[in-house]
């Protein structure tokens, strides 16, 4: 077993599969992609996430080579791809609609790409019949696609465009037509084919929980721009900007001032009349420059009693309370007004929970729990 | 009884307008000709019974047809006429339904307008137009002459020529439509996936386009072949007596001739022609109608 862990962005020497150098891409006064530079590396699980109109399709369209960069060039192995049509490209893609051939049946919808490059009869049925085998579609190989349904589909897609064992594999919205319990299983499924054929992976989602589940990194984008490129963990742990932290998951972010607290860390005035808030930091603060502290609602403990060794304590009240099953968000209302999600899990029976709508409580959490961010 | 009410009213204008229709026209052409109003024999006689007039009835005039070989010479020339005026319609509207598929959305409505523009003025005056184009002195020798690259003018009018002009002018229309019909449904993303497997453009086209737009290029051709075959006007205005088509025969034989019973043979002939493919057009119509389910 292989125990040093995949990491080609750390390795200076590692050679980038796909360079984007300064790219801009302009719809006529519409800027879809302003000055974006991003290196993907082989064997990657890359994932581009953001909200609708974010650029992250026109991404992946440039390197399919439907669009082409206005400014800027992309290279894929050392090569500029601007000058090569999409049918000469290594890349191949995945498309949110499945763009299945509606008139060809399952396995000549996987042949198909096959045969623009004239392999070998024998060699192409071996081929078509082991993607069939790897997406588990053998007894549906004669059918229609309006014969199967949507997750088959899904994975014909998926069979079709990896059927020529592409360098590259886009992914449109791959599971957005599925069902929440279909598109988990798909996900593994995805992660598994990704490992066992090698292939770098770019997925395009908006989906945030099915960006980290699959993906090695993820870049958060927003108006063309790339807001953060890290790991999963990264991005959720220490998000670099008050964007990232709110797009990935759930946080409260707390405005206030920064000052200096003589060790490695700062204290935040928050509040008229509350106490200051303690937060360790990386990021340098000036004495008096307004910072937001975002700290996940997991992250904050949720007690009757005010704990005696917390770095950061306030009170409030249950304001309102969300019972997810296997977890409860506490809504706390502060006496300012401002609202503070805690998350804690449901270990016991909701019948013996020791604090209810309106009783007062108090939230704490650690000097590291949070991350403070300039902007 | 509503439903059974609405069901009966198509029913009773097909039996009405068609149905009686065509007996009475089959009954004529087992009929004789005579010299008499109606011009045939045997009239029903109550007096007589309904065996001694099926007595008198015969196919000798289906027969007639069999031995003069203008008949199945003009039914021939009808269908080939048919088939290549067809193929030449498909090939000047594909390209047309082609454009208006790709055309952006907003102009598609206008496009659809211009092509059916045409059936706001009576068929029969565009056809005079045609002549007015065509002839000697027309409207196109007048211009080629004036441009110097004819120095005599061409005999297009009275020609098969002329006639394939007017028929793929007239019957433009419905083939573009089913074809655009089809393209216009198309995913555009299938031509791009086409693409992305290694398809070159013109590849893209002939095995994605084509083939998903098969429905409308074969409802098209129907809908131009099944009209032609039978088509009288067109041959009659603008081909000349060289020009040999069912429908001219017919007319010639009803009108000129006024012999009912042959013209009557030659119509029930013609519909068993046309038959054929009504049915096959069916079938296909059907066929798309369960690939959509």
């Amino acid at each position: 077993m292989n125990t040093s862990v995949f990491a080609p962005w750390d390795d200076p020497g590692e050679k980038p599969l796909i360079q984007f150098r300064n790219v801009t891409k302009r719809f006529g006064e519409f800027t879809a992609i302003d000055n974006l530079s991003l290196d993907i590396f082989e064997k990657e699980f890359f994932a581009l996430l953001g909200p609708s109109g974010c650029g992250k399709t026109t991404m992946m369209r440039m390197l399919a080579g439907f669009e082409t960069p206005t400014e800027g060039q992309i290279m894929l192995a050392g090569q500029d791809i601007d000058p090569i049509p999409p049918n000469k490209r290594a890349v191949n893609m995945m498309f949110q609609s499945y763009a299945l051939f509606p008139h060809l049946s399952v396995w000549e919808n996987i042949a198909f790409g096959l045969r623009r490059d004239s392999m070998p009869k024998h060699d192409l049925e071996e081929r078509v019949e082991a993607m069939l085998r790897l997406t588990r579609l053998e007894q549906f190989a004669r059918r229609k696609p309006h014969q199967i349904s949507g997750g088959q589909r899904q994975r014909v897609a998926l069979a079709r465009s990896l059927a020529k064992a592409p360098k590259l594999l886009l992914l449109d919205e791959p599971l957005g037509a599925l069902d929440k319990k279909l598109r988990q299983d798909t996900q593994f499924e995805l992660m598994d084919i990704q490992e066992k054929t090698g292939t770098t992976f770019v997925i395009v989602t908006h989906d945030q929980e099915e960006a980290m589940t699959v993906a090695s990194r993820v870049a958060v984008m927003d108006q063309g721009q790339l807001m953060q490129v890290a790991t999963p963990d990264r991005i959720y742990e220490t998000p670099n900007s008050v964007y990232v932290a709110d797009f990935i998951g759930d946080v409260n972010i707390i405005r206030g001032r920064a000052r200096q607290n003589g060790g490695d860390g700062y204290h935040i005035d928050w509040a008229e009349g509350q106490e200051a808030l303690t937060a360790a930091s990386d990021n340098g603060f000036d004495t008096g420059q307004s910072c937001h502290l975002a700290i996940r609602p997991e992250k904050v403990a949720i007690t009757a009693e005010r704990p005696s060794d917390a770095a950061n304590a306030v009170q409030g009240k249950v304001h309102d309370i969300a019972y997810l099953g296997n977890l409860s968000t506490y809504y706390v209302e502060l006496p300012n007004g401002i609202i503070i999600k805690a998350q804690t899990a449901n270990t016991r029976r909701i019948s013996r929970r020791s604090y209810t709508w309106e009783d007062p409580v108090w939230l704490s959490w650690t000097a590291t729990a949070g991350v403070l961010l300039a902007n | 009884m509503r439903r059974a009410f609405l069901i009966a009213v198509p029913y009773l204008w097909l039996l009405a307008l068609f149905l009686v229709p065509f007996v009475i026209v089959l009954k004529i052409s087992l009929s004789d000709a005579a010299i008499a109003r109606p011009p045939y024999m045997p009239q029903f006689d109550w007096a007589e019974g309904i065996w001694a007039f099926l007595r008198e009835l015969d196919f000798e005039n289906f027969i007639f047809l069999t031995e003069d070989d203008l008949y199945w010479k003009a039914y021939l020339s009808s269908v080939r006429i048919a088939v290549v005026s067809t193929l030449l319609t498909l090939i000047v509207g594909y390209p047309i339904a082609y454009a208006m598929g790709r055309a952006p959305e907003e102009w598609r409505p206008t496009l659809m307008m211009l092509v059916i523009l045409p059936f706001w003025t009576s068929f029969l005056i565009r056809v005079y137009a045609w002549m007015g184009i065509l002839s000697n002195e027309g409207v196109l020798n007048q211009f080629l002459l004036w441009t110097g690259i004819i120095s005599a003018p061409l005999t297009i009018l009275n020609t098969p020529t002329a006639v394939y002009i007017g028929i793929v002018y007239t019957y433009l229309p419905f083939m573009i439509l089913p074809i655009y019909a089809a393209l216009d449904r198309l995913d555009g993303s299938l031509i791009e996936a086409a693409e992305d497997l290694g398809c070159s453009r013109v590849q893209a086209f002939w095995l994605v386009t084509i083939p998903l737009s098969r429905p409308g290029i074969i409802a098209g051709c129907f809908l131009v072949m099944i009209p032609v075959i039978g088509e009288f006007v067109i041959p009659s205005l603008l081909g000349g007596s060289g020009t040999l088509m069912i429908g001219k025969v017919l007319w010639e034989e009803f009108f000129s001739n006024r012999d009912w019973p042959v013209a009557s043979a030659v119509a029930v002939v013609l519909l068993l022609i046309l038959v054929i493919p009504i049915v096959l057009f069916q079938r296909n119509q059907q066929k798309q109608a369960e690939a959509e389910q």
